[in-house]
C-alpha cells in the first residue's frame, strides 16, 4: 500500500535539503532504527536531516504525493517504540533544529525549535530566573518528543504536564502545509483545540517545527524530604493523606531500597539513607526557606502519624544532589541489572496507587519474573520495569504477555489509563484496544484520517 | 569518649560580594548552609559515637546567626553544642581564628577527638584545622580518608598524600580533618529537630575565655595582609580530542587516570 523509496526519490529529497543530509541503507546508523525500546528494529530506508520547516514542507508535499511513509524523530529515547520507522520510508531527523528562537519576557514565553534538548531549554530558562516546570527523568530527550507524548514527570504533581505549557505550535501536516496552532495568547476558545491533538500525537497528527512555551518565574528556593517507612505499603497509603492535605508538593516520588542498591552500585555513589525498606521523596519549592518550611511541617507531621520512621530533610545543593542524582539514574540503574526488560506506564487515580503497587509486586511470585517499580506517587503514574535476567526468549516473552495482561487489566479496573506519559507508540496498541474499546478507536482513526487521510505520517502507531 | 567537631557557615552559593576595603566576605543578606566539608567530619563523629559511644560536641565561630549550623548539627544526632562569637572576633584570619576556637574549645575541656572538615569552601584555606591542633598542642593528621580502627587510646586512620595514601596511628588526644567522601553525611532529621527545637547553644565571648589580650583576637590578631580578595575566575581548561572511538575511550581512560578521577 506504500511506495518504496526509489533513487529518483533519494535525487529528488537530496535537491531539498543537499546530498550531505540524506542517508540512505548502511549510512544510516543502528541507533535510527530503534528507540529505547529493546525488540523493535527497523531501518528506514532514508534518513534525513532537516534544518528548517520549509525543508520538511517541501519533503511532506512529495511524501505525499508519493505515498511514502514518513517518521519524524528527535533523540528517539522513547520507550515504545513510537518513532521507530516500522514500515520502512523517510525518517526526518529533527535532532538539527535546536535553535532557541525568542525569549518573550513580556509575554513569558519561549519559543523553540523542535530539536532543542529538555536539558538545554531548562538551563537556559533557568540562568534567567525563568522556570519550565515538566520534568520529565530523561533530560536528553527533545522538547519535540516531549510534545510529542505530551511527557510529564517529577514535578506534574504542582505544575501539571507538557500540554500545560504549550501555548501554541507550528506544524507541518501530511500534505505540507505549514499551519499555526494555538499562539502567544493566554485563552484560546477559538474552534476546536487542535494544538491539543498534536501534544501527545506521537507525530501521527502533523510535524511540530516550532513551539511557543510558557514559561513561569523560577521558585527561588526548593527543599525536598526523603521519607523512610517500614513498607512499600505504608509509604504508599500515606500519598493520599498527603494529597488530601491540600499542601501540594512539587514532587512526590516513591522508592525501594533495592533500586535506590541498583543505583548507588551503578552511579558509584553513596545515598544518604538506606535504613528502611520504603520511601517516599517529596519536593517543595517557594521563595522563601521560612514559606517553605511552613509547608513541609504539616506534610512531615503527617508522614510520622502514618507510621515513617522519620522525615530527612535536603536542603542543601550537595543534599539534593546526593539524592536526585540516584533517583534519576533510577531506570538506566534497573536496566544495567538485567539482560533485557520491557516497560508498564500505567497511570491510575491517585487514591489507587497503593492497590495498584502491590498488586503488581505480587505479580513476581506468581510469574516468577523480577518487577522493579518506582514512580510519581503524587500523580498517579508507575513505571514498573519486568525484567527477563536469564529468561529464554520464548519464556521472556510468555511471561511478560502475561504479567502486562494482568497489569492493564487490574489498571483499567481501578478507572486508570494505558499510559501516563510514555505514549502508545506501536507497543500499547493492543492494551489502549482494550482500554478505549470499539468506538474510542474508531474516533482516533477518524482523527487521523482528517489530518492524514493517506496515514503516511508515522502509520502504525496509536491507532 | 568525648569528640568535638568544628563546623562553619558559609555563603549558600558560589556567587559571594566581597567588601573592597577590609577584603572580608559580605555575609549580610546571603543565604548560608553548612560548610559542605564540615558534613563529612560531623557524620565521622556520629559514626564514632555508633561504634563506640560517645559524646559528640559542636563548636562553630562566627555571628548569632552561625547558631543554624549548630542547630543544624543537633537535627544529625549531636548531643551538644557551643558558638565562640564576640564583635572582638571579628576579621580573623587564619592564625586569629584557629587561635580563638582554641581558647573556646580550652573553655570547654579537651576532648579526646577534635574533627574538622578538610577545608572550608568560602576560605578554601585547609589551614585552621592544622593550626588548631597546634594551639591546643595536640597532635593532628590532615586529609584523613578512612578510619581503620578506634582503640581505647589511639586511632588508626588512611590519610591522602600526594601520590600516596599512608597509614597512621595517633593518640588521644588529637585531631583529624577528614576528606570529602569518609562517610556518606546523613541528612537532617525533622525528629531530630522537633526534640532539640528548645535546646540552648551557649555562646562564648573573650570575656569567657582564658587569655583575654584582645591583640590576638580578630583583625588584631592577624598577621596576614590581604592584598586583594576575588572569585576565582572560571577555568575554562579544556581539551579537543579527535580521533576513532577506540582510541579516545583509551585516551579518556588514561587521562581520568592522570587526573586521579578513577
Amino acid at each position: 500500500m506504500y511506495s518504496e523509496v526509489t533513487q529518483s526519490d533519494i535525487d529528488y529529497v537530496k535537491k531539498i535539503v543537499g546530498s550531505e543530509n540524506v542517508f540512505i541503507a548502511e549510512e544510516i546508523s543502528e541507533d535510527f532504527c530503534r528507540d529505547e525500546l529493546a525488540g523493535l528494529k527497523k531501518s528506514p530506508e532514508m534518513l534525513v536531516d532537516v534544518s528548517s520547516a520549509e525543508e520538511v514542507s517541501a519533503i511532506m508535499k512529495y511524501a505525499y504525493e508519493r505515498k511514502i511513509p514518513v517518521v519524524p524523530r528527535g533523540s528517539g529515547t522513547g520507550l515504545v517504540g513510537g518513532s521507530v520507522a516500522i514500515h520502512g520510508g523517510i525518517m526526518l531527523n529533527l535532532s538539527g533544529m535546536n535553535n532557541i528562537i525568542e525569549l518573550d519576557e513580556e509575554n513569558l514565553t519561549l519559543t523553540v525549535e523542535p530539536g532543542v534538548l529538555l536539558m538545554e531549554l531548562s538551563k537556559y530558562v533557568e540562568e534567567r530566573d525563568l522556570f519550565y516546570p515538566p520534568d520529565p527523568g530523561e533530560k536528553s530527550a527533545t522538547i519535540g518528543g516531549n510534545i510529542s507524548t505530551n511527557a510529564g514527570g517529577m514535578r506534574a504533581v504542582k505544575y501539571g504536564v507538557t500540554r500545560d505549557y504549550v501555548r501554541g505550535l507550528e506544524v507541518v501536516m501530511p500534505n505540507g502545509d505549514i499551519v499555526e496552532l494555538g499562539s502567544k495568547v493566554v485563552k484560546n476558545s477559538s474552534g476546536y483545540s487542535l494544538k491539543d491533538l498534536i501534544i501527545g500525537g506521537e507525530g501521527t497528527l502533523g510535524i511540530v517545527t516550532k513551539a511557543i512555551l510558557k514559561l513561569l518565574p523560577l521558585p527561588k528556593k526548593a527543599i525536598s524530604l526523603l521519607i523512610p517507612f517500614p513498607t512499600l505499603e505504608m509509604a504508599i497509603e500515606t500519598v493520599p493523606l498527603i494529597i488530601k492535605s491540600k499542601i501540594i508538593p512539587t514532587a512526590i516520588e516513591y522508592m525501594v531500597r533495592d533500586v535506590i542498591l541498583s543505583s548507588e552500585e551503578f552511579l558509584g555513589k553513596t545515598f544518604p539513607d538506606k535504613s528502611a525498606d520504603a520511601y517516599l521523596l517529596l519536593k517543595f519549592d517557594g521563595n522563601s526557606t521560612e514559606e517553605i518550611e511552613a509547608a513541609y511541617d504539616k506534610v512531615a507531621q503527617i508522614c510520622l502519624g502514618a507510621g515513617a520512621y522519620d522525615v530527612l530533610i535536603s536542603n542543601t545543593a550537595e543534599r539534593e544532589e546526593s539524592i536526585w542524582s540516584a533517583r534519576g539514574a533510577f531506570l538506566e540503574a534497573i536496566k544495567a541489572s538485567t539482560t533485557e526488560m520491557d516497560e508498564c506506564d500505567v497511570v491510575v487515580p491517585r487514591n489507587r496507587i497503593a492497590e495498584f503497587v502491590k498488586f503488581s509486586d505480587s505479580l513476581q511470585d506468581k510469574y516468577n519474573i523480577r518487577i522493579r517499580s518506582f514512580g510519581h506517587a503524587g500523580d498517579g503514574n508507575l513505571h514498573i520495569y519486568i525484567l527477563k535476567d536469564d529468561l529464554d526468549e520464548e519464556e521472556w516473552k510468555k511471561r511478560l504477555g502475561q504479567v502486562f495482561e494482568a497489569m492493564y487489566s487490574k489498571s483499567k479496573e481501578l478507572g486508570g489509563k494505558v499510559s501516563g506519559e510514555h505514549g502508545i507508540g506501536f507497543a500499547k496498541i493492543p492494551y489502549l484496544k482494550e482500554s478505549m474499546g470499539e468506538a474510542g478507536m474508531q474516533l482516533l482513526k477518524s482523527i487521523k484520517a482528517a489530518f492524514d487521510p493517506l496515514f503516511i505520517l508515522n502509520p502504525g502507531k496509536i491507532c | 569518649m568525648r569528640v568535638v567537631v568544628c563546623v562553619k557557615q558559609v555563603p549558600g552559593t558560589t556567587e559571594v560580594d566581597i567588601d573592597e576595603e577590609t577584603g572580608v566576605l559580605k555575609r549580610d543578606g546571603v543565604e548560608s548552609k553548612m560548610n559542605p566539608y564540615d558534613l563529612y567530619a560531623l557524620e565521622t563523629a556520629l559514626q564514632i559515637k555508633e561504634r563506640r559511644g560517645a559524646e559528640l560536641t559542636a563548636v562553630s565561630m562566627g555571628p548569632p546567626q552561625a547558631k543554624a549550623v549548630i542547630r543544624e548539627a543537633y537535627m544529625m544526632g549531636f548531643d551538644h553544642g557551643a558558638l565562640f562569637s564576640d564583635r572582638k572576633f571579628a576579621g580573623s584570619d587564619v592564625l586569629a581564628t584557629s587561635y580563638t576556637i582554641s581558647q573556646g574549645i580550652r573553655k570547654l575541656g579537651l576532648p579526646d577527638i577534635v574533627l574538622c572538615g578538610k577545608m572550608t569552601t568560602d576560605g578554601d584555606t585547609a589551614q585552621v584545622g592544622p593550626a588548631l591542633a597546634e594551639f591546643l598542642g595536640i597532635p593532628h593528621i590532615a586529609n584523613v580518608l578512612s578510619i581503620i580502627e578506634i582503640n581505647d587510646k589511639s586511632i588508626v586512620v588512611e590519610m591522602d598524600m600526594p601520590g600516596s595514601v599512608e597509614l597512621a596511628e595517633v593518640a588521644f588526644p588529637c585531631l583529624l580533618t577528614v576528606n570529602k567522601g569518609i562517610f556518606q553525611p546523613r541528612l537532617p532529621s525533622y525528629k531530630l529537630k522537633m526534640a532539640t527545637k528548645e535546646r540552648e547553644i551557649p555562646i562564648y565571648s573573650l570575656g569567657d575565655y582564658e587569655d583575654q589580650d584582645e591583640s590576638n583576637y580578630g583583625l588584631n590578631g592577624s598577621p596576614t595582609q590581604v592584598l586583594k580578595i576575588f572569585p576565582p575566575e572560571a577555568n575554562a581548561n579544556h581539551q579537543i580530542w579527535e580521533d576513532g572511538g577506540d582510541v579516545l575511550i583509551d585516551k579518556l581512560h588514561d587521562k581520568l587516570r592522570e587526573l586521579k578521577f578513577i
